[in-house]
């Protein structure tokens, strides 16, 4: 039965064995010291044992020392941990340049993921073995948090506002993946499962019956909500063009510069008066109510797309994922 | 063998009427009133917990729904850290105490005491209120928006209620730091003064700074719900993670007020049944100074996972291991105390052993959530979880049941059974380790907190929880009857069955009203204990 | 030594307030003195650090709020200027001078108590609560004011302006903040008549006027909060749409 009790997750992720490691660490550092701290308690406790209780102890004040000693040296070795452990979550919190990136949503109680080449998924997310993966992800109404405890990542989904976590898959198989804030009545039954493909049956399965790719999809809405009619490719409309805008930076009104990431472009839909760019008026009305998070995330791979020169590409082809250098990683 | 006799007068049966307690002024009667009403907390708070535990038996939700469920950690939440763990040993033990400690006759505002007991009642009648209506889910964090905009649940009525108790705590806080202040008998300068006194010191500069923050936030958060105020909504602009700022800037500060009164506790206590010195006073002394000022600068780390910058997240990680120095320096301290002691194994000492271990894998396990990498795994998991309980139960609480059982003889002038006390000690001690252990693995796995129903993996450690819970709750049913029952049967415990030093060992058991018949003239230490002339061990 | 084995004597008579050091109960010490205290001057110390700590929590009170108001004056000062545009500089100005008179009138109310003008302390005191009530009035007539023009944030609130989600945040801030120093100005006023009333029954000295003091203290802090106030919520920007 002891065989069949989990006492320790699995690492299926790069990052898992240097969390780990750190963890085999703490603990044996503490460890040593709580075995410390109880061996000269127990010891003490039984040797001056008295049990009339009528006699006195020997009056020690203290020592100055071993005040000292022992400050110190426990200060020192929490900086050891500290800086060990700040290392460490700058590598989860940090993604590498390329990435393969998947947007998520999370709302009562279900995750959403969508592929950029229009694969969407509730609740499972297949990626394939050996890749860095990103996933960029908002919440649709409370605070949820984005878990999978195999590859010791997790990060707040929190609305208004966009996270991620990034990841390269070990191992294959399926992961719990879990929502870790709670966010109401079934908070714990917003779970599913991380899916790790061996490449080529990830391109299998990518293939399938795939949906418009997120970038058509956000075309689409570009041309529906009317945004082209203000951002005429030329520049000389009510709105900057908007080409080659992806990933390069903004002067605003008051001077300020800019870098045109997906938190930017998400804002300048939805609240589109904070960060106006310089020369063009506060004519922009606001998005919000009128496109969701996940449409947000398509006009986003759209306006990815454009390219800064001539015509915007014809972005109705449908990209397969695995092009990282043709997409970019956003930042 | 001679036989001690309850003395004729004392401050519980020189008025018989219920309006003679519940008008009274009498710091010693306030802080049994306070018993009354945290131990009703303690026991409604074991009920909640009872429920979770049982639930948490089998992975599905076949025990209550997950409504329910949502409800029962909250209110259990709720009623374990405003009702029990804020109050006990500060409104219980420190109001009984600490006047008798520095030979006063009262606090320095005996009105504001009994005031502070009646709004601790009041709030705590609005939070029963809200659990008689169904109860409150967002847990005791209240995170927006959930609080604000999607809890169908008694959100308001509980907020109050925090509000309300909030201020029980600023009054006692700032009557304890007036009182120690000026309230002081004659020759007992700053460090003459028990370390229980420090102790209660740093706390009421803690409940002082601290608790009005949380009562604003509250306020805040009763706004934005009630009238849409839009201050933590992210559709107006607001930041939901502003709430977590500001609730956690209390709430982290919190955690100290619960448990440097307990840590003074353990001073006193192992200086008694050493009877020596505790090592290193002044070290001890200013520990719990720094405790109280560092506990306000590393809230932040309860959201290192929220969306903060990593360069953000990185001080607080750094100011969160330093608080941790002090603790350390506390625990050095008292285990060289028992060196060269005489060590008298009564049952307040046992509790002290208890606290020892338990406290330290509480304070130890911190360290891993203040580790960046590490806590990204982490956070919301059942490490957090064990992480706390730890603390506060293995720590606050088994501080709080030492300090009761050293000062019950003071408070009733009765002697409990020192055999079922220590059986008692040992009980809660193995179940508390039997429940919260696991956790520890549990978290490890990802067993995310809140959870209702789980994955069936995590169910035998979750099972072992539940045993270990179910010894907890027999442990402190067995304490709370033998100490009803030496109330009426035990024998007279005498001025100083301990034989300690202080001056609260000093007056009669127990005390007369106005605690000393002159005044006390203090001309030593606080722990002398040589100068009473038995021979060293 | 543990000491249970000695029998008690019986203690004590009835439960009489032993005297101190220099032992025996004698009435002659001041009415007022309390009996846990030993000297006048230990109450008197007592009881102004008491109301000095007090003072402290009311400052992390509106702490909170202001921390709030820190952070969206940062992220949307565009926001802030607008709706600070929307409050009434002149009432507020009126306001502040009232606030600040009625420190003076108190100020001068404690010295009077203190040299033992008993008339000149009602006096002084009653005009101080004139000109308290005089700002809750001036900010009765703001706050309705704002609800004609439905600018109180919630359900009913609107606004025109390309900023007007964030401005409802900064009203709500501005109610928040000023809805809670009205709160204290009540609370104030009602204060100031129990003092006022206790200073008609000659009930104060020079040797006790400590309620007097401790009063002043209250009320010049909430005056010192609405210093505060005033700048950061009237006077955002102020220069700009001046100019």
């Amino acid at each position: 039965m002891l065989s069949g009790i989990p006492l320790f997750p699995e690492q299926a992720s790069t990052l898992a064995p240097e969390v780990d490691n750190l963890y085999f660490f703490i603990t044996a550092v503490t460890a040593f010291f709580a075995l410390l701290v109880v061996v000269f308690v127990t010891v003490f406790a039984i040797k001056y044992r008295d049990r009339t209780g009528t006699k006195v102890g020997e009056p020690i004040h203290g020592s100055i020392p071993l005040e000292i000693g022992w400050s110190l040296i426990p200060f020192l070795i929490t900086m050891v941990i500290f800086a060990w452990a700040t290392v460490v979550f700058f590598q989860i919190v940090r993604a590498p340049d390329q990435t393969l990136e998947v947007y998520s949503t999370g709302k009562r109680w279900m995750w959403r993921f969508q592929h950029i080449d229009g694969k969407s998924e509730i609740n499972e997310l297949h990626v394939p073995l050996g890749r860095p993966v990103k996933v960029v992800f908002t919440s649709e109404d409370v605070l949820h948090s984005l878990y999978v405890p195999a590859f010791r990542v997790k990060a707040d989904a929190i609305p208004g506002r966009y996270s991620s976590i990034w990841f390269t898959p070990t191992k294959t198989g399926e992961f719990h993946l879990f929502c870790a804030e709670y966010c109401g009545t079934n908070h714990s039954g917003m779970i599913g499962k991380v899916v790790v493909m061996e490449p080529n049956e990830y391109q299998a399965w990518l293939s399938g019956d795939t949906g418009l790719p997120m970038a058509a999809r956000g075309e689409q809405l570009f041309q529906q909500l009317g945004c082209v009619s203000c951002h005429l490719p030329d520049g000389a409309g009510r709105g900057p063009s908007l080409l080659g805008k992806f990933g390069g930076q903004e002067t605003l009104g008051d001077g300020t510069v800019v870098a045109v990431d997906d938190v930017y472009v998400r804002e300048s839909i939805l609240a589109p008066q904070q960060k106006l760019v310089a020369g063009y008026q506060p004519l922009m009305p606001t998005f919000q109510g009128q496109v969701n998070e996940e449409g947000v995330m398509s006009l986003i791979e759209y306006i990815k797309t454009l390219p800064s020169t001539g015509q915007p590409a014809a972005a109705a082809q449908a990209r397969t994922a695995p092009a990282p250098a043709a997409q970019g990683g956003s930042r | 063998m001679t036989t001690t006799v309850l003395p004729r007068v004392n401050y519980l049966n020189v008025r018989h009427t219920l309006a003679s307690w519940l008008f009274t002024k009498d710091h010693k009667r306030i802080g049994l009133m306070y018993l009354v009403v945290v131990t009703a907390a303690f026991a409604l708070g074991g009920v909640f917990a009872a429920g979770v535990r049982i639930e948490l038996t089998t992975p599905e939700g076949d025990f209550v729904s997950a409504d329910t469920y949502n409800r029962l950690f909250t209110m259990h939440g709720v009623a374990m850290v405003f009702f029990v763990l804020i109050p006990a040993v500060p409104a219980i033990l420190g109001n009984f105490v600490l006047p008798l400690m520095i030979g006063a006759k009262d606090v320095a505002f005996p009105k504001i005491n009994l005031l502070s007991w009646y709004v601790f009642v009041i709030g705590f009648v609005f939070t029963l209120a809200a659990m008689a209506f169904g109860g409150v889910d967002t847990g005791w964090t209240f995170y927006t928006p959930y609080s604000t905009q999607f809890s169908n649940s008694s959100v308001m009525l509980t907020g109050i209620g925090i509000f309300i108790t909030g201020f029980s705590s600023i009054l006692t806080g700032l009557n304890f730091m007036v009182t120690i202040h000026r309230m002081r008998a004659p020759g007992m300068t700053w460090f003459r003064m028990p370390l229980f006194v420090w102790a209660l010191y740093a706390t009421s500069i803690v409940q002082i700074l601290g608790t009005p923050v949380i009562a604003i936030t509250v306020g805040m958060l009763a706004l934005e719900r009630a009238l849409g105020f839009g201050i933590f909504d992210p559709r107006l602009g607001g930041d939901p993670v502003l709430f977590q700022h500001l609730f956690w800037f209390y709430s982290h500060p919190a955690v100290y007020i619960m448990i440097l009164p307990p840590m003074g506790v353990i001073s006193e206590v192992i200086a008694c049944f050493s009877r020596k010195p505790v090592f290193g006073y002044s070290f001890v002394a200013f520990s719990s100074l720094a405790i109280a000022i560092f506990g306000f600068l590393v809230w932040a780390h309860h959201l290192f996972v929220a969306g903060i910058s990593p360069y953000s997240a990185m001080v607080f990680s750094f100011l969160s291991f330093a608080v941790a120095v002090p603790s350390a320096v506390k625990t050095f301290n008292w285990t060289a105390t028992l060196y060269k002691g005489a060590i008298w194994w009564q049952a307040p000492m046992i509790w002290v052993f208890g606290f020892l271990g338990l406290f330290l894998v509480g304070g130890l396990t911190g360290l891993f959530l203040a580790s960046l990498g590490l806590d990204v795994h982490l956070h919301d998991t059942y490490f957090v979880v064990a992480h706390f309980h730890y603390i506060m139960v293995g720590g606050a609480i088994m501080g709080y049941f030492s300090g009761l059982h050293y000062w019950w003889p003071k408070m009733t002038g009765k002697m409990y059974s020192n055999s079922a006390a220590t059986f008692a000690a040992v009980l809660v001690f193995v179940g508390f380790n039997l429940t919260f252990f696991p956790q520890f693995i549990l978290g490890y796995l990802g067993m995310p907190r809140r959870y209702h129903v789980y994955a069936e993996e995590f169910q035998v450690l979750n099972v072992m929880s539940t045993a270990g819970a179910s010894l907890l709750g027999v442990g402190y049913t067995l304490i709370a009857s033998y100490l009803i029952h030496s109330v009426f049967r035990g024998r007279a415990a005498g001025d100083n069955p301990w034989g300690a030093t202080g001056l609260e060992w000093e007056t009669q058991s127990p005390p007369i009203p106005e605690n000393f018949d002159e005044t006390p003239i203090v001309t030593g230490g606080a722990y002398e204990y040589t100068k009473r002339g038995a021979k060293v061990a | 030594m543990p000491n249970g084995a000695v029998a008690h004597a019986d203690p004590h008579g009835p439960a009489s307030a032993a005297g101190f050091g220099a032992g025996g109960h004698d009435h002659a010490h001041h009415p007022a003195l309390q009996h846990h205290f030993q000297t006048l001057d230990q109450q008197h110390e007592a009881s102004t650090l008491g109301m000095w700590i007090f003072l402290v929590t009311e400052v992390m009170f509106f702490g909170g709020l202001l921390m709030a108001y820190l952070l969206y004056r940062v992220w949307y000062p565009e926001a802030w200027s607008e709706g600070s545009e929307e409050l009434d500089i002149v009432l507020g100005g009126f306001n502040t001078v009232v606030l600040i008179g009625s420190s003076l009138t108190m100020a001068f109310g404690v010295r009077a108590a203190q040299t033992g003008e008993q008339k000149a302390t009602v006096r002084w005191l009653l005009l101080t609560i004139g000109l308290g009530l005089t700002f809750l009035v001036v900010k009765g007539f703001e706050y309705y004011h704002k609800w004609e023009l439905h600018h109180i944030p919630g359900p009913n609130f609107s606004f025109e302006g390309p900023h007007a989600a964030q401005v409802q945040i900064f009203l709500s801030l501005y109610f928040g903040l000023t809805g809670l120093h009205a709160l204290h100005m009540i609370i104030g006023c009602a204060i100031m008549g129990v003092i006022t009333w206790m200073a008609h029954k000659k009930r104060f000295t020079p040797e006790w006027y400590t309620p007097v003091e401790l009063a002043g203290l209250y009320w010049h802090f909430v005056d010192i909060v609405w210093i505060f106030l005033f700048p950061l919520l009237y006077l955002v920007d102020r220069a700009r749409q001046l100019s």
